[in-house]
């Protein structure tokens, strides 16, 4: 990890703003310094390489987009919030509607979404729910539809899916094949894939359940209050937010059109339109 | 009380990283913390990606002052000592305040000490005191070198106290460590910082 100066971070996100109109001047700092000495080391570029290369190099921006963002997650991360999203919260929104919408707002390689996809096929309304799955990133998108993971990160997986379900096996959900878990690709068949960006992107529908867990801990405090008005203006009166389990809602302006719903899982409702 | 380690009180913070071997040090180091220690703490200790619950609980029971893991952009306060949160990596931003991150693992941990300690090493320079304590892997190594280069100040815990020493013995290989103390040193050096800040 070198040193980048600030300023270096400053110029970068600009000609990127500049260039190709995806703005990451409200990124948290720690993190976008980290993914910025990440490219550098991968490419084996310094700052001013990187600044030519984004400038001159056609493409090389969906390069830089994969690396920014951060896609590591896993399927039934948080094993006690999937639970609790199956057994309270999904059957609530169902007293009131028999078909409802949900959005997977950064969706990343997928694995919330096939989590998603279990729970609602264990619930047998899978073909009931409409699912909207976004990310700023092209390429990762593709990943997520392919649904193909390493068998290494299953194991992880299938740890949470036992924790979440006390029986059975995240192996009825897929088949291993050359070395990879490939997904059932009936649970996302009705899926609809779409690249968006939380920052600069408009409000494009309105949902009964938003998930968007541990992505805007990538952003500071401004840009964070942004996107959850955004959020908050894509939720259906009483519809329901989920953010990561170190998320706060405290210090935003919306925060009082939402109540806690479950504050260990970090669930909200919002109440007031 | 006689100056043992000659303090003065430019320092904004303290942070603490370990691993296997050191839950019984900062045990005791947080039961003989005086209560009224002015500086926020922090710490980075590996732990189980997938338990949630438990560790800062067992923290508590002991600790003299108030133990919690921190929110994502949660403001830092001198009153708290703070835990990085499981499967969560724990940095300090410019601003006084902490981001999380779930972004790869660094050294086979999340969260990473190399992390939190380089982040608080960034944002606090001089004015850090950085402590390494027992642990089986290399992480934190790095991140003691970043707060010696910032001019931080940077203890180990010694060797031969350590369950496991590869962790205080990477820093040292990496970095010239201003002290290598005990775990009752290290109480008595907190213990004194103390009482400079109460002078």
């Amino acid at each position: 990890m070198g040193d980048i100066e600030i300023a270096d971070l400053r110029k970068i996100a600009e000609v990127v703003k500049e260039k190709y109109q995806y703005d990451f001047s409200n990124y948290a700092m720690s993190s976008f310094k980290r993914r910025i000495s990440r490219i550098l080391e991968l490419y084996n570029l310094s700052v001013e390489g990187l600044l030519k290369k984004l400038t001159t190099e056609k493409g090389f921006v969906e390069t830089f987009l994969t690396e920014i963002t951060v896609n590591v997650t896993e399927m039934f991360r948080d094993p006690s919030f999937w639970a609790i999203l199956k057994k309270e919260i999904i059957p609530s929104i169902l007293l009131n509607h028999k078909s409802f919408k949900i959005w997977h707002a950064g969706c990343s390689s997928g694995e919330e979404v096939f989590s998603m996809a279990i729970v609602l096929k264990e619930l047998g309304i899978l073909e009931d729910v409409t699912v909207i799955a976004t990310d700023i990133d092209h390429t990762i998108l593709n990943n997520a539809k392919l649904g193909e993971y390493n068998l290494k990160n299953m194991e992880l997986n299938e740890k949470n899916y036992i924790q979440y379900h006390r029986s059975g096996s995240l192996k009825d959900y897929y088949e291993v094949k050359n070395g990879k878990a490939v997904m059932d690709k009936s649970l996302i068949e009705r899926v609809s894939f779409r690249k968006h960006d939380l920052v600069t992107g408009e409000v494009f529908n309105k949902f009964d359940l938003v998930l968007c867990r541990n992505v805007m801990i990538y952003f500071n405090q401004n840009l964070q209050n942004e996107v959850l008005t955004k959020i908050h203006s894509s939720l259906f009166k009483y519809g329901y937010l989920a953010i990561g389990s170190k998320e706060s809602l405290i210090w935003c302006d919306v925060a009082h059109k939402f109540i806690v719903v479950n504050n260990e899982e970090k669930i909200y409702k919002n109440i007031k339109d | 009380m006689m100056s043992k380690f000659n303090l003065d009180n430019k320092y904004k913070a303290v942070v603490i990283g370990g691993s296997a071997g050191s839950f019984q040090g900062i045990t005791r180091i947080l039961e003989n913390l005086p209560p009224d220690f002015p500086l926020p703490i922090m710490l980075c200790l590996h732990r189980l990606k997938h338990v949630r619950h438990g560790f800062v609980e067992a923290l508590s029971m002991k600790s003299t002052k108030e133990t919690r893991e921190p929110y994502d952009k949660e403001p830092i306060k001198g009153r708290f000592v703070y835990l990085a949160p499981a499967n969560y990596h724990m940095s300090v931003e410019l601003g006084n305040y902490f981001s999380l991150s779930t972004e790869e693992m660094v050294n086979n941990s999340r969260p990473a000490i190399d992390i939190t300690l380089s982040s608080a090493a960034y944002v606090y320079k001089e004015k850090l005191i950085g402590i390494l304590l027992s642990g089986a892997n290399r992480d934190g190594g790095l991140g003691m070198k970043h707060i010696k280069d910032k001019g931080g100040f940077t203890i180990v815990q010694d060797p031969e106290e350590c369950v496991i020493d590869t962790m205080p013995q990477a820093a040292l290989k990496l970095t010239k460590i201003d002290l290598i103390l005990k775990i009752d040193d290290i109480i008595e050096f907190l213990t004194e910082l103390n009482a400079v800040y109460k002078k």
